[in-house]
């Protein structure tokens, strides 16, 4: 059933396209960090109609398939007169995506901050934007980096679902493989199990530094 | 154009409800099994379950529901489409819930446990009258997350040619090549669905905070 020379014969084509999986990730993370941050700040603003957008965005965002959200990006924008490519819609999509939930950590990251710092930091007469980069910001981002890691091993996970805007990486990579040879089995399993190792071992390292981060 | 779209739309939204459902159920009851099994005293079931929980969250659903669509026809085992969505999604969610169930079975106070242990309980009144109903309320709000993600998980079974509504979306559009209102009508079907959830997980969460502060 199991065939390890055609095993042998795939796996460095789906090893291949890791390195786009995994550049994917990366990118769409950087996209989550920084569209994430600027959602919790616009959330947290007293201009009443850019917080309400910002929390209906949210809402919005995490009650929709990410798959959908896709296509949208893919297929409606090019309609109006914005092509992009596979790579970049797909880094967008699910860089919007996960930005909604990174503004949550972010906000438990800021809410936890005692007030004691905010009014400390008028009686220093700080401009508000001093005062979120040198007292805000410094104390609310480190407690929030192993939840931020987590997400980053989900949304490395969720990459496959940008094979259904064509982007060629390992699980497109192992479809092709499959049809081409009407097995689907090696392919699908050196991917989950790809998958397993390197989440797992990922997810092995944030548990780690959380611990570092609670004895400091 | 509406008149042609719309009653498919509502053929899809039958198809990703059922869907969604079916799991949660199946989900929910996987999510205790493998929670409690993780809790257990014996070292064999605690390992079983860690096991399960690991593979599924630790592979994606997509990766989930394509293996076990393609790859297990390899061994002689052919699912149809609705059954191996339902399998992959409940599986998936399954071991996501565990760690809901898990987690909040410890976090119901030590106290508790001995209170009941001193009132001479035996260890299945211990769980059922003492620890459970404390657990379950707490449980609620995360569940309610949970069934929205399989909610925006059922999604991925239009891959598998299944007609659920994103199916049915693609199939329209490559027809009729009306991206713009396909797309964002199939998006606003989606929140309106999960509408319910979100609405009843703030009411929840409102209703437990009340009193605490």
């Amino acid at each position: 059933m199991w065939n390890w020379d055609y095993t042998l014969l795939i796996l460095p084509q789906i090893l291949e396209a890791l390195k786009l999986t995994v550049s994917a990730t990366f990118v769409a993370f950087a996209v989550a960090l920084v569209v994430g941050l600027i959602l919790t700040l616009a959330r947290r603003s007293d201009f009443k109609p850019l917080s309400l957008f910002a929390s209906g965005f949210i809402e919005f965002v995490r009650s929709t398939p990410l798959l959908v959200q896709l296509y949208f990006i893919f297929y409606v924008l090019p309609e109006h007169g914005l092509s992009l490519s596979p790579f970049i819609a797909g880094v967008i999509g699910l860089g919007l995506h996960y930005s909604t939930y990174l503004s949550e950590v972010y906000r438990g990251g800021i809410e936890s901050i005692p007030p004691g710092q905010w009014e400390a930091a008028k009686a220093l007469n700080f401009t508000p934007l001093e005062t979120w980069r040198k007292i805000i910001l410094p104390q609310s981002i480190p407690p929030i980096i192993p939840v931020l890691g987590n997400y980053l091993i989900t949304m490395f996970k969720e990459t496959p679902v940008l094979s259904a805007i064509t982007l060629v990486e390992i699980m497109q990579t192992a479809k092709m493989l499959g049809s081409h040879s009407f097995r689907y089995l090696e392919a699908f399993t050196i991917v989950g199990v790809l998958f397993l190792v390197l989440s797992y071992s990922s997810s092995l390292m944030v548990r780690r530094l959380e611990v570092r981060l609670n004895l400091r | 154009m509406w008149f042609d779209i719309l009653p498919s739309f509502w053929e899809g939204t039958k198809i990703t409800i059922q869907l969604t459902l079916f799991s949660a159920v199946i989900a929910f009851f996987l999510a205790f099994l493998a929670g409690f099994g993780r809790l257990s005293k014996i070292k064999a079931v605690r390992f079983l379950a860690a096991t399960y929980v690991e593979i599924f969250r630790g592979t994606s659903l997509f990766v989930q529901l394509f293996w076990i669509y393609f790859a297990l026809p390899l061994f002689g085992i052919m699912l149809p489409k609705m059954l191996a969505g339902v399998l992959a999604l409940s599986l998936n969610a399954g071991a996501y819930g565990s760690e809901i169930v898990r987690s909040t079975i410890i976090s119901v106070p030590k106290g508790q446990t001995e209170a009941a242990i001193a009132l001479n309980m035996t260890p299945w009144q211990r769980t059922w009258l003492v620890i459970l109903p404390q657990a379950l309320v707490m449980m609620l709000p995360a569940f309610g997350n949970l069934i929205i993600e399989m909610l925006k998980g059922t999604a991925l079974v239009s891959l598998v040619t299944l007609a659920d509504l994103t199916f049915v979306a693609t199939v329209l559009n490559s027809s009729i090549m009306r991206p713009t209102e396909i797309f964002s009508v199939l998006l606003v079907i989606y929140f309106v669905i999960s509408l319910p959830f979100t609405k009843g997980i703030r009411w929840i969460e409102h209703r437990l905070s009340a009193g605490r502060y």
